[in-house]
């Protein structure tokens, strides 16, 4: 029902002080405006670190070795070890719920330029990797491909390189695909420049500046044996990652006559479990945006109740006289929420707009930014305008309720004469 | 018309209590022209609020229309002032906010009439009032003959029964109170009753009926044929005075 005599009443009151009615305006303004820069600020934050793990096979593990603490059948506490070749074997045939199983060795990682091209040297994370590391921890390539079985089947001195090496390795006009690399003492050929999809780490290091080579032409090259210093595994759909974590590393405790109880001896985590942490993470912060957002809107909402009251002792004799000539309470009380709630939706509509505007900002800045930030796209979901529109309306119809009652609860003689 | 029977009214502040009327027994016709007077204090506003329903009373009964009027809702009190009562006040009480015609037709938008008839039928009392040319000022831009009689206007316009008046010259110059004195009289002779409260004798001459007040009680009712013994007390008063 519009009632155009009802708003130019309400219009007119409202320009009659506009300096009144723009500092009412102004708490809830910018109580809408904290809530929504920051949910989104706080949703952008969860973005950003969500992105960064999502193409992360979320039923991934991660085990490397660290030295014993516990003594065991004889040998001593603190005794160095390694995995082996034939653990990765013994777990692909016997343990049923792994789908995928990459080892991986570590290249020389002394300090100082470990690649080597004409002229140009850089240090880089250099990886000895299975194929099936890609679908483990996503990488998509950029130019030419991804290492692949027949590479690893040949034992073939090919590499997979990263941003970063490009940049180091190549002049801004070459074709690093074909080109060759010479890592720690051995020529490589490029035949992939790959981009990582996901920012978890693993082995430490910027991802840009990775180079991964074949399991197999790593191990013969550089003459590593039968040792694998790191693998991942992923479970099978309907497994729990956390459970085969477990059974792992029993079976490598078993195998390496490592101490059932020793915690130490084996490193390992599994991303669900990081998952599980972050969501709890992302949770805290939305909640503690709504908490506070919620805090300063009631903070300007009481604001606006405080000044209609005063608006209304200050129009006490105006109301006094209105209902002399026929205002009845309703149409009073009608009045003065109507214009505490348009007070209230226009000054939040007001802070949502320029909330949304400045996520935008935001948003174009961050865009800039590439995806090495942990912080991407702020947004703001409709169900929350829709939810803090209602919130205002409510809190307008409050903020207005109260000084109106109080307006019509005097006699309307008192009213006239009040001075 | 209007009927009080004893009526009683006290203000209460705190512990003190006082008794402004003492029994008021009063009988006015309709079409009647009165005007109440007595000193300052004795109760005159008193008495018109309670007529004019803007108030209540302690004991007694108030009868307007045949209707008791007794402990009722605002709402219907609000009803009954936009049927049956206008208002005319000594400081005009006009919305500051608003032009003559807006102020003139407020009554009617009470009533749920559109804004485009309300303002025409403003229009035409303000015509009556010889205002025409006013209707789209403001308050502040007129003198207080003007804001009189755009209240009048404004008292009018929901075509009620009675006019209260609560010294409807006290703030104007003896010409433009003569003025008003006219306007009020012409919608008397329209029937309306007039009920004007007042200090001033030449005023209060003018009327038809003049009903004093002393301590909370009706000192004397002076009627029209007597009006001219009431002129020559009056000229006494003066000259102890
Ligand atoms: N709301 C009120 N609360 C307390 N006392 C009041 C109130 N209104 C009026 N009075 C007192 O009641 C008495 C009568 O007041 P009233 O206004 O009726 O007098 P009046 O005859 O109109 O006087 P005046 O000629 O000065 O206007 C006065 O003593 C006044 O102080
Ligand atoms: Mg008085």
């Amino acid at each position: 029902m519009f009632d155009l005599d009802l708003w130019s009443e309400i219009i007119s009151a409202l320009k009659k002080n506009r300096m009144r009615s723009f500092m009412t305006a102004f708490g809830v303004f910018w109580g809408i405006f904290m809530l929504i820069v920051m949910s989104g600020a706080g949703k952008a934050l969860e973005n950003g670190v969500l992105d960064g793990v999502r193409a992360f096979a979320t039923n991934s593990a991660f085990f490397w070795t660290e030295r014993t603490s516990v003594p065991y059948e004889g040998f001593q506490r603190g005794r160095r070890w390694n995995y082996e070749t034939s653990d990765m074997d013994y777990i692909r045939d016997n343990v049923k719920e792994v789908e995928y199983l990459s080892p991986r060795l570590f290249g020389n990682q002394q300090a100082g330029n470990n690649t080597i091209r004409g002229e140009r040297a850089g240090a880089f994370n250099v990886y000895g990797d299975y194929p099936d590391y890609f679908k483990i921890d996503r990488w998509t390539p950029i130019q030419g491909r991804l290492i692949n079985d027949i590479d690893m089947i040949q034992e073939r001195k090919v590499c997979n390189i990263g941003e970063r090496v490009v940049e180091v390795m190549f002049g801004k006009d070459e074709n690093p695909i074909g080109q060759y690399l010479k890592v720690s003492g051995v020529y490589f050929q490029v035949v992939g420049v790959i981009h990582a999809e996901t920012r978890i780490n693993i082995g430490g290091g910027k991802k840009e500046e990775t180079i991964i080579i074949p399991f197999s032409t790593m191990r013969k090259a550089y003459n590593y044996g039968n040792r694998v210093y790191f693998f991942s595994v992923t479970s099978k759909p309907g497994t729990k990652v956390s459970d085969l974590e477990e059974k792992l590393k029993t079976i490598l405790k078993d195998r390496h006559k490592v101490a059932p109880e020793d915690q130490q001896a084996i490193g390992s985590f599994n991303i669900e479990k990081e998952f599980v942490k972050f969501n709890a993470l992302f949770i805290g912060i939305q909640a503690l945006t709504w908490i506070v957002g919620i805090g300063t809107l009631l903070a300007g909402v009481i604001g606006v109740s405080n000044i209609m009251l005063v608006i209304i002792k200050e129009r006490t004799q105006e109301i006094g006289i209105q209902r002399a000539i026929g205002a009845t309470p309703a149409t009073v009380i009608k009045h003065i929420v109507a214009e505490s709630v348009f007070l209230t939706v226009m000054a939040g509509y007001i802070g949502l707009s320029l909330g949304v505007g400045v996520l935008e900002i935001l948003n174009q800045i961050l865009l800039k930014g590439g995806d090495k930030l942990f912080f991407r796209n702020p947004e703001i979901n409709l169900t929350m305008a829709l939810s803090a529109l209602a919130v205002l309306v409510v809190s307008g119809i409050i903020a207005g309720l109260i000084p109106a009652k109080r307006a019509v609860s005097i006699k309307p003689i008192d009213a006239i004469r009040d001075e | 018309m209007i009927k009080l029977n004893n009526i009683h009214k006290s203000y209460v502040m705190g512990n003190n209590s006082l008794h402004v009327l003492k029994g008021i027994d009063l009988h006015i016709e309709q079409g009647d022209f009165v005007s109440i007077m007595g000193s300052s204090g004795s109760g005159k506003s008193t008495l018109l609020n309670i007529l004019g329903m803007l108030d209540n009373y302690d004991n007694g009964t108030y009868h307007l229309s045949g209707n008791l009027i007794s402990n009722m809702s605002e709402t219907k009190a609000a009803k009954y002032r936009n049927d049956l009562v206008g208002f005319v006040f000594q400081s005009f009480n006009l919305i500051s906010f608003k032009n003559a015609m807006e102020n003139v037709a407020l009554p009617l938008y009470y009533k749920g009439v559109p804004r485009k008839k309300r303002n025409q039928i403003a229009l035409e009392y303000l015509e009556k009032l010889g205002l025409k040319d006013w209707a789209n000022h403001m308050p502040n831009e007129m003198s207080g003959g003007q804001k009189q009689r755009v209240a009048i206007a404004r008292a009018l316009i929901s075509n009620p029964k009675i006019i209260l008046a609560d010294e409807p010259t006290g703030a104007l110059d003896t010409a433009t109170s003569y003025e008003v004195m006219e306007i009020l009289k012409q919608v008397n002779d329209s029937g309306i009753t007039v009920i004007i409260v007042t200090h001033e004798h030449d005023i209060a001459a003018m009327t038809r009926q003049i009903i004093r007040l002393k301590d909370g009680r009706i000192h004397e009712i002076i009627r029209n044929g007597e009006l001219k013994q009431f002129q020559k007390s009056y000229m006494k008063e003066l000259e102890t005075a």
